[in-house]
């Protein structure tokens, strides 16, 4: 049993929670995942990040979006009540050393994987540059604790009610522009949002990470259901990601994947933040 | 086999009983002979299509009698050498004839932990009953002694009567062991060392207990109950089981033993990483591995529409790929998810098909369509990454291979389609990585299986391994018995260390 510590609504449908899990708060690192079970007769398992961890406190943050069943369930916690099973920390951790220059995209609820990532891309000495996106304004989360990490902090909205009015690849295209070009790049956000990110960084050569948000069963390498084709190979998420080379990640067969129990699902729960962005993307593309 | 109803079975059976129970003490090998095999009372296959319940109900105790009556009680028992833990089966059996269930429950957990488990899965066709001397005098292997149901049987049996009956155990040495994975490997180590009197936590990655017990072989052939009831017996020995925790990952492997205080550790991890063909069109949406269809199934309860959180992938046309336990169990769990049509593809001919000849009967008497000599060559999708059908290629028997068996050979130019709407990919499964790529200086094989010396220890001090993880996909019986010597290891080990 996983005791709620603390519980903050960031936007609409956007939770911060604090939670109890002090072996996971020690052993986590940048990039690792947890799966959440609410309960353990009939609940799913969902796949997060964890945002945030304080080891002394026996914490672990968790920030996610309300997109359909178990993810309200989780919203509608309060404070004292618990999550039954917390598994993790999962997946290999981020990749962090002293690159140079690193640019960290974060497109909606992306940003909250962003966050740990920027911390330890900064402990590690990196000059960084943070790209935020969102819809609009209030969907932005996570901007102050990224303005006081980033060297250079830009804003997009889509429709300009914050920051720059646009996506958040025109900034990753101008930045990837200069000279000298950044060293790295990390784009998480919807697919389609990292799709287009690893587009606009091919022509410059700058190597992208990506960290890809499959459906998941075990998250232990053991259903195969996290599968994702990069570079011709089929790689599961869960074990040998969730971060890869974007200029590999077969984005197209990934975003299909991720429908595949669509029509299971109860589909009354509000548009998807993510497909919104989606369509506003191609929209921008076309 | 037609379907007998079970009262006709027993009924039978008590008929049988009355002529032989007085004379038994005078049968002779050729009256033995003579006694037919008691079927297995089943449930009708045009009702268990629909339902998730058990297929195979059990001996009654009147035919358990009879079929115990056709053992031969051989002097040199060939079916002992058959068994991997050389259960005493004449003893056993000779126990049930003689109406003494309890005392054959006795022999039988001598050698074997899980005797309601493997009476239920145990290729016995291939291992106990292949030797069995009167298969071999009726020369047909399928009348030999029914072992394995025999077994089933007292274990049924025994659990009814008293629940899973308690090994004593010895007082606390203040010694811990730590037993990773809760498959029947890491059961058998977990009860053998808890009653040395040493302190056991068994670490489990999922959220229940039991393994591949639990989350790969369905209810229809496993109550889960039953796997249940054993982990049960466990923790009132007083074993800790601590789930959704994925060693490597929420503790590294040594850090049980250098951070946590454990003695020794047992990796009793399985072979849970599944196999693809790498053929066109296997990331289409639909096309699933055993694992994830089985898993979604089962532990995640998919079945239960309207109370189970997770989905499953209904197709109308199945096709599964694989001719092992794992694809039985796989084409029959999407009968009874209601697909219209399943269809498995095989290779070879029936003949090497390496699932259990009554799991591939059954599976036939619930509709399961067999194709053999065929293999998917390409899996063919829509527009939107959906499955639509399949491109398969014919196949013929060449010279046999080196595991003897006959190679299939393509047959050039004789590609067909079959429309599916969904492919379930059950070609089995390798060892999983994890534990490998976190704990430095532990020693594997080319396959990724740990490597292990005749008293189960691996390549680090302290640190045991077996089942799956060092033989490769293999059975539950052989788990268990690689278990009890890992643990007889253990044991030893902590009795000799101060
Ligand atoms: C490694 C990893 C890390 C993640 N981290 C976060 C995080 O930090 N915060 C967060 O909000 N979400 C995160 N996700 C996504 C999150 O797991 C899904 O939103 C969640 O599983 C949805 O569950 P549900 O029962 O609420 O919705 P469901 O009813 O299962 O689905 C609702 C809708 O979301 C879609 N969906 C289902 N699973 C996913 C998925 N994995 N990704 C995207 N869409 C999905 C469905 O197709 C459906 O349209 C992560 C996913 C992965 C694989
Ligand atoms: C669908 C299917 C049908 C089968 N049918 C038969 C049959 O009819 N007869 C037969 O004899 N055999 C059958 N088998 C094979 C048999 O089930 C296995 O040989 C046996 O279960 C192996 O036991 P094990 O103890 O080695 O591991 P498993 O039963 O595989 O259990 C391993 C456990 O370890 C856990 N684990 C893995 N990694 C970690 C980690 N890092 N930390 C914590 N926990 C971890 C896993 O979650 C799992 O629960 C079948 C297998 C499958 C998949
Ligand atoms: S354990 Fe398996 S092989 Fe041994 S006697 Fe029982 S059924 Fe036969
Ligand atoms: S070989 Fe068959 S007949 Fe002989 S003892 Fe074993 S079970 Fe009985
Ligand atoms: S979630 Fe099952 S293998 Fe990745």
């Amino acid at each position: 049993m996983h005791e709620i510590v603390s519980k903050e609504i960031l936007t609409d449908d956007v939770y911060r929670l604090r939670v109890r899990a002090p072996l996971i708060a020690e052993e986590r690192r940048p990039g690792q995942f947890v799966i959440v079970q609410l309960e353990e007769e009939y609940g799913e398992r969902i796949p997060l990040t964890i945002a945030d961890a304080d080891s002394r406190e026996g914490t672990i943050t968790l920030i996610f979006q309300a997109v359909g069943k178990t993810t309200h369930q989780l919203g509608d916690l309060k404070v004292g009540e618990s999550i039954q099973s917390i598994l993790g920390p999962l997946g290999k951790p981020t990749h962090i050393e002293k690159f140079g220059t690193v640019v960290c995209v974060g497109g909606g609820i992306g940003t909250a994987p962003l966050h740990p990532i920027v911390q330890g891309m900064k402990a590690a000495g990196n000059r960084l540059i943070v790209i935020l996106g969102a819809r609009t304004q209030k969907l932005i989360i996570l901007e102050r604790e990224m303005r006081a990490l980033a060297d250079e902090f830009i804003l997009c909205t889509d429709d300009g009610s914050a920051g720059r009015k646009g996506l958040v690849t025109d900034p990753l295209k101008e930045i990837c522009g200069r000279t000298p070009k950044p060293d790295l790049a990390v784009a998480i956000g919807p697919p389609i949002m990292m799709k287009f990110c690893a587009e606009a960084t091919r022509p410059f050569g700058v190597p992208t990470v990506v960290s890809l948000n499959t459906i998941m069963v075990d998250g232990t390498g053991m259903c195969g259901g996290c599968r994702v084709t990069v570079g011709k190979k089929t790689q599961f998420v869960c074990v040998d990601g969730p971060e890869f080379d974007g200029h590999q990640v077969d984005f197209d067969n990934m975003m299909k994947r991720l429908k595949a129990y669509k029509s299971h699902e109860d589909e009354a729960h509000h548009k998807c933040h993510m497909e919104t962005q989606a369509d506003l993307l191609k929209e921008g593309r076309a | 086999m037609s379907h007998l109803s079970s009262p006709n079975l027993r009924q039978q059976a008590i008929d049988l009983l009355k002529d032989l129970d007085p004379r038994q003490a005078t049968l002779k090998a050729k009256d033995r002979i003579r006694i037919p095999a008691q079927d297995m009372p089943t449930q009708d296959p045009a009702i268990r299509r629909r339902n998730i319940q058990e297929v195979a109900e059990g001996y009654f105790p009147e035919q358990a009698r009879v079929e115990a009556m056709r053992c031969l009680q051989c002097r040199n028992a060939p079916c002992v050498e058959g068994c991997p833990v050389r259960i005493d089966i004449p003893g056993f059996i000779r126990a049930i004839a003689e109406n003494n269930f309890a005392g054959a429950v006795e022999i039988i957990r001598r050698n074997s932990l899980l005797p309601a488990v493997c009476g239920r899965v145990c290729p016995q066709e291939t291992q106990c009953q292949a030797e069995c001397t009167v298969g071999k005098s009726l020369k047909d292997i399928n009348q030999a002694v029914m072992i394995g149901r025999l077994e089933r049987f007292v274990a049924d049996w025994e659990r009814e009567q008293h629940g899973v009956r308690l090994p004593p155990i010895k007082p606390d040495t203040g010694r811990k062991v730590a037993v990773i994975g809760s498959g029947p490997a890491s059961i058998t180590v977990a009860a053998d060392v808890r009653r040395e009197g040493h302190a056991v936590t068994v670490f489990e990655a999922f959220h229940r207990p039991g393994g591949v017990l639990l989350y790969g072989i369905p209810e229809f052939r496993l109550p889960k109950k039953i796997v249940e009831m054993e982990i049960n017996a466990l923790k009132t020995m007083g074993v800790e089981i601590r789930t959704n925790f994925v060693v490597g990952r929420t503790r590294k492997l040594m850090d049980l033993m250098v951070k946590d205080g454990y003695d020794a550790v047992f990796v009793g991890t399985g072979a849970g990483l599944p196999k693809f063909m790498n053929i066109e069109g296997e990331n289409l949406v639909g096309v699933f591995s055993a694992n994830e269809y089985l898993t979604r199934a089962n532990l995640m309860r998919a079945y239960a529409v309207g109370q189970a959180d997770t989905p499953i992938f209904r197709g109308r046309r199945v096709a599964v790929l694989g001719g092992g336990n794992v694809a039985m169990d796989s084409a029959r769990t999407a009968v009874r998810l209601g697909a219209e049509e399943v269809h498995l593809i095989y290779r070879r001919t029936e003949v090497e098909m390496p699932a259990r000849v009554e799991e591939v009967a059954h599976a036939k008497e619930e509709g399961v369509i067999f194709h053999f000599l065929e293999n998917a060559q390409r899996i063919l999708g829509n527009d939107y990454g959906v499955v639509t059908s399949i491109e398969c290629l014919r196949y013929e028997l060449g010279a046999p291979d080196e595991s003897g068996r006959r190679r299939p050979v393509e047959l050039k130019g004789s590609e067909f389609i079959l429309p599916m709407d969904a492919v379930i990919v059950a070609i089995g499964n390798e060892s999983n990585p994890l534990i490998r790529q976190t704990t430095d200086g532990l020693k594997t094989n080319k396959w990724g299986n740990i490597v292990v010396d005749d008293t189960g220890k691996t390549s680090i001090d302290r640190v045991y391994a077996g089942g799956d993880i060092v033989l490769g996909a293999a059975t539950v019986i052989l788990a268990m018995g690689e278990g009890r010597r890992a643990a007889a290891s253990i044991n030893a080990q902590l009795a000799a260390s101060p």
